[in-house]
């Protein structure tokens, strides 16, 4: 079962992890920045997505954006905070930990992101530390009870409910959140915009990141070709190295 | 605190006149400017900025309502505080356990007593990996509807700061400055809310209440020489009556429509008709429910 989601958007950071400073987006949307779409409208930890191809609608455009940033993570409480017992007060005054970034963005983007998901058996999951109970979009999704008879066809029958109805469980988005994008299910079988006519060898790319030990997540990357504005993103006929 | 249990999407409109609404560090503090369209741009961050600095201001940076991200103008005194008086209640938790624990316990806490933490997220340090909070609010960079022209002024200071500078003038005693502002922009900034995000974080329907009224008065209390006179001007909020919502966004977007009521450069906010499926809106909150 495999889908096709139009996305499109003002702006779009897919940040390069070697310049993540000062972030300068690669030309196009990277593998797991697709995924994260799909992922914004359904995930389970029964399905992993998986992008088989990316294409590119709208001619690569650049805009460069300094901003003023923090250089800061936050501190979390100490067992005196959560006591109540006296001590020095949380929070921190920007101006004292004030960055000027730079960022080199792409603008006016639009692609076409084909995936499918993985249907992942009971007892394969890697058990995720949930904050909050399952979530169900409306009365017709809670009202099947999702384990008790879980199979692939319920929960592509609720991606496709969701993304057909405009329904996500956040707004999706280009690689930052500030970069919202709007999204369409679309049937690749019709009459859609053609792909820009490019080809270029875009070099290695991040593909997503390994969550296999969650503690310790590893980068892949991958050869990205962009024939004739699309991206061969098919694990099955990409390399892609760890 | 009641649940937040509906996805929203909504519009600001807002306006400048006579000032610059955010300056550019890369090019000498002028008004953002998309240099390929001409309209002006508001980053994300800036409105954020401003909406931290009015919940500071409106809630006295009190928990649940302080602000972690704090500009100097709202530090106020902090005192201790009993923390626990809040009914935090996580002492049932005693005794040593993982690192893994103690980071769900601090990210609760930080998401109870710090309203920028519940509404926007945060990136902490307490965890390995899980260290991060999602907000429910996402905004995007504000943009002008028309083009915009930004105005370099000189200005001149009738004073110097320095005894070499008054020395080298002669006495003259006195120095050149540039501000730039913009004649007149309205802008438009898109913003969602996700129900299931505010499940996470404890994002409540009083904090969007909080948060509707920031967006509101917002500009009231961050009046300087460089803004000029800015105000929020039309609010449209699109409320689904469902988490996941209704309806895609850019259909609802596409909803509100803007359309000129005089002939050259807009001055004011009069020369615009914002409407709503046709409707001009006069009110600054519109409810739409889809």
């Amino acid at each position: 079962m495999s889908w096709c989601l139009e996305v499109w958007g003002d702006y779009a950071c897919f940040t390069r992890p070697e310049m993540k400073v000062e972030r300068v987006s690669y030309d196009v949307m990277t593998p797991s920045a697709a995924r994260a779409i799909y992922e914004a409208i359904l995930w389970k930890p029964a399905i992993r997505w998986h992008i088989t191809r990316i294409d590119v609608l709208e001619p690569i455009k650049w805009i460069s954006v300094r901003r003023n940033e923090v250089g800061k993570i936050f501190t979390g409480p100490t067992q005196a905070h959560l006591d109540g017992r006296s001590g020095d007060p949380m929070g921190f005054a920007v101006e004292d930990y004030r960055q000027q970034r730079a960022g080199l963005f792409l603008r006016d983007v639009r692609y076409r992101i084909h995936a499918w998901f993985e249907f992942i058996p009971q007892e394969k999951r890697i058990r995720n530390k949930s904050v909050t109970p399952e979530f169900w979009a409306d009365s017709e999704e809670a009202s099947q009870f999702v384990n008790a008879n879980e199979n692939e066809g319920k929960y592509a029958a609720m991606f496709e409910r969701r993304a057909r109805k405009g329904q996500c469980f956040h707004r999706p988005y280009l690689g930052c959140r500030e970069f919202a994008c709007d999204f369409k299910l679309v049937d690749p079988s019709h009459d859609l915009p053609p792909s820009i006519e490019k080809t270029d060898d875009l070099g290695w790319m991040l593909y997503d990141l390994n969550f296999e030990d969650p503690q310790d997540p590893q980068p892949m990357f991958f050869r990205a070709l962009l024939e004739n504005g699309t991206i061969n993103t098919d694990r099955n006929s990409v390399e892609v190295r760890g | 605190m009641m649940e937040l249990n509906k996805r929203y999407d909504f519009i600001l409109f807002f306006d400048v006149k006579d000032g610059n609404p955010n300056g550019d560090p890369d090019a000498g503090n002028l008004p953002r400017i998309d240099a390929e369209t001409g309209n002006g741009l508001v980053t994300d961050v800036c409105l954020k900025r401003k909406i931290r600095n009015y919940v500071g201001l409106a809630k006295g940076e009190q928990p649940p309502y302080e602000i972690y991200v704090k500009e100097k103008a709202v530090l106020n005194d902090q005192n201790e505080r009993a923390y626990k008086a809040l009914g935090v209640d996580l002492s049932q938790d005693t005794g040593k356990r993982k690192g893994g624990d103690k980071v769900e316990e601090a990210r609760k806490w930080m998401c109870q007593n710090f309203y920028d933490v519940r509404t926007f997220g945060a990136v902490m340090s307490t965890g390995i990996n899980c260290g991060q909070v999602r907000g429910p609010i996402q905004l995007t960079f504000a943009r002008s509807v028309e083009q915009v022209v930004s105005l370099e002024h000189s200005i001149t200071r009738m004073a110097v700061a320095t005894h070499q500078e008054a020395e080298k003038q002669g006495g003259d005693n006195r120095t050149m400055g540039r501000k730039f502002t913009i004649p007149y922009g309205l802008y438009r900034v898109h913003g969602f809310v996700s129900a299931p995000l505010a499940k996470q974080t404890g994002f409540s329907q009083e904090d969007l209440g909080l948060f509707w009224e920031a967006l509101q008065n917002m500009f009231e209390h961050d009046r300087s020489a460089a803004r000029g006179l800015m105000s929020s001007r039309r609010l449209i909020i699109f409320e689904h009556t469902s988490a996941m919502g209704n309806k895609p966004a850019q259909e609802l977007f596409d909803r509100i429509t803007f359309s000129r009521t005089s002939d050259g450069p807009a001055r004011d906010f009069s020369d615009f008709n914002i409407e709503l499926d046709g409707n001009k809106l006069k009110d600054f909150k519109t409810i739409v429910s889809v």
